[in-house]
């Protein structure tokens, strides 16, 4: 076997990924011992307990709407869209961060994702699910949405496939799904590992039923990479597709301000934006608590906040372009669109998120503030203010002055409106702290093959 | 055919390099039936296996093109000959309009192929296997690497067998009951 490429000569260059010192075993069970221990920390109590909270918050929200209606939210013609489709629009782009790090990063042989990619996937899953609610409950009637869906009825009639909201339909849930079975395939050999290592018999029972018996042979690990690189193909032009069609429902219609060729790359932009603040946001205080900062290390900080940086760009760039745009346009309705944006009635709106989304991220620039989970934390924080903001702009100061000056109408937001989108919040929460609970947050296996023992060392023979 | 005894003898080992340099040596001796379990995916353990090209591909893309085809003729059937709607003269058949739906589905169907693809093809989920039966085993998910020759194989001798897997570095040396 003299012919063999001698792996073990060749440069380690995963090695500084995670901090040295760890082994197979040691890196198992540090990660395993999140969900097996018996004590849990009081943070996890605290957020589980403040997410559980807000949740209840959600369902009576979701209560009052059903019997009172969609009347109890501040929307009003023309701003029919209000806080419902801001959130949708502001959750769904939060989970696109998820799967570029779970499938375009991979695809790219980035293998520092390796020890984010789960709970990023998570993120993406719960984020779908909080913006799902959305439109849900923003149909009024929420027990009827299946009529979204073609389907042989008695009324003989069938969804406006030429319509951007019914491709938004077709788009969100199949990235649901996908983001679903994408992350379930990489949990499959994890949950092995729950299996055999846990004591209790309730959990290795469902650990066992949800491994599927799950042995870690080379013909599973051959199919299970293939299935892998697959899905993370199928997932990158997914993730693209999936902003792009929820920016159709905008640019598609003729209100001023909405009705531009750059929104697809702008929104998708966006959204990776917000979905790596996100990351930061959730990544920073877990690894503390947690005690993980040698397997989530202050490279891959780094490295996502390098990413938020050029995301950010592309966005203030985005912003310069969309003003430009409305005054070389030459129309009158797209020029009162920015103008009304800059010093109408949403003025303060527009210029914070300015603030938030251009000024502020340019701190990133230094090594200094890109090495301090501090300041990192603030800024994702800060970030995704910002784009919460840069969506509601977007929507309501477009509706609220469009073409009729005697149909404009501003729109304030009721305290249902905010108890709901508090709730989606509290939803998130408790579905996240819930996964961190019972599921590995790091994928175990994939943080093995990071290791320098994963490298087979050849004998010569 | 009678049942063999047991279902196969397996060795463990402590590194990635001693499994595959055995699962080498196991198949250099004329050793077909055997099975490697490891905690993490090992390319080059594909190679000296033998083990075929995942035929998960194929089903993917089966899927996919079943995917696109059900988009688009679904969109057609509804919009050209189910509920058409005259707007303007436009054209009923206005492919433009069914891509977006077309690729959601192709991706949709693609994606569910691969993971049911991925099940059936491992053969799960399977609720019983033999392996589970050596205590060690749980470690294969950890920081273990087992190789597993099987009672099925034209060569396998108890003695024999288990003596040669002594033989090639492996911490330890155990029977496969059924």
């Amino acid at each position: 076997m003299a012919d063999q490429k001698q792996i073990a000569d060749e440069e380690l260059p995963s090695t500084s990924v995670i901090a040295p010192g760890y082994t197979f075993g040691t890196v198992t069970d540090q990660i395993a011992s999140v969900v097996l221990t018996r004590r849990t920390p009081l943070f996890w109590v605290t957020c589980f307990a403040a997410g559980f909270g807000l949740l209840l918050l959600l369902l009576w929200c979701i209560v009052l709407l059903m019997a009172k209606g969609v009347g109890i939210w501040g929307i009003k013609i023309p701003v029919g869209w209000g806080f419902a489709i801001t959130n949708f629009v502001w959750w769904i782009g939060i989970g696109h961060a998820g799967t570029l790090i779970s499938a375009i990063l991979l695809l790219l042989n980035q293998s520092w994702r390796n020890s984010i990619n789960r709970f990023a996937e998570a993120m993406t899953l719960f984020a779908v699910a909080c913006a799902g609610m959305f439109p849900l409950l923003h149909m009024g009637r929420p027990w009827l949405f299946y009529w979204m869906f073609p389907y042989p009825n008695t009324m003989g009639v069938q969804p406006q496939f030429r319509s951007p909201l019914v491709w938004d339909v077709f788009a969100v849930s199949t990235y649901a799904t996908v983001s679903l079975l994408f992350w379930f395939v990489g949990l499959i050999p994890d949950l092995a590992t729950l299996r055999d290592r846990t004591s209790n018999r309730l959990a290795r029972a469902v650990y066992g039923i949800l491994a599927m018996g799950w042995r870690g042979s080379a013909r599973h690990w051959s199919n299970h990479e293939m299935a892998s690189l697959l899905l993370a193909g199928l997932a990158t032009p997914l993730v693209l597709s999936v902003h792009t069609v929820v920016s159709f429902d905008f640019t598609i219609a003729i209100v001023p301000g909405w009705h531009s060729t750059f929104f697809p790359p702008y929104f998708v932009a966006g959204a990776i934006y917000s979905g790596f603040a996100m990351v930061l946001v959730l990544a920073i205080p877990l690894r503390k608590v947690y005690g993980l900062e040698g397997l989530i290390t202050d490279r891959h900080l780094e490295n996502s906040a390098k990413v938020m940086l050029a995301t950010g760009l592309i966005v203030a760039y985005a912003y310069i372009l969309e003003t430009f745009t409305a005054w070389y346009s030459g129309n009158v309705y797209e020029n009162a669109a920015i103008w009304h944006r800059m010093t109408g009635p949403y003025a303060f709106a527009y210029w914070l998120l300015l603030t938030c989304n251009i000024a502020s991220p340019q701190v990133l620039w230094f090594k200094k503030v890109r090495g301090s989970p501090l300041l990192l934390f603030i800024a994702s924080l800060v970030v995704l203010v910002g784009m919460w903001l840069e969506r509601f702009v977007i929507i309501v100061s477009s509706l609220a002055q469009d073409f009729l000056i005697s149909s404009w109408r501003i729109f304030t937001p009721t305290r249902w409106d905010w108890a709901t989108y508090a709730g989606t919040i509290g939803l998130f929460t408790f579905l996240f702290f819930a996964f961190i609970r019972l599921l590995p947050m790091i994928s175990i296996f994939e943080v093995r093959t990071l290791l320098p023992q994963a490298k087979v060392k050849e004998e010569a023979q | 055919m009678t049942k063999p005894p047991i279902y196969g003898v397996m060795a463990e080992f402590e590194s990635p390099g001693s499994l595959v340099n055995a699962a080498r040596e196991a198949r250099a001796r004329g050793y077909r039936k055997m099975e490697a379990y490891t905690p993490f995916p090992i390319e080059e353990l594909t190679e000296a296996l033998h083990i075929p090209k995942s035929k998960l591909p194929l089903i993917v893309l089966i899927g996919g093109i079943l995917g696109g085809l059900t988009g688009y003729l679904m969109q057609y059937y509804v919009t050209v000959i189910y509920f058409p709607i005259n707007i303007g003269g436009r054209p009923l058949h206005s492919w433009p309009m069914y891509i977006v739906i077309t690729f959601e589905l192709t991706v949709l169907f693609a994606a569910i192929s691969a993971t049911f693809g991925l099940l059936a093809l491992c053969g799960l989920p399977m609720p019983y296997h033999p392996v589970f039966n050596v205590p060690r085993f749980a470690l294969a998910s950890r920081n273990r690497f087992f190789l597993c020759i099987e009672a099925g194989d034209p060569m396998f001798e108890r003695q024999a067998t288990e003596d040669f897997l002594e033989s090639l570095d492996a911490r330890e040396v155990s029977e496969v009951a059924h």
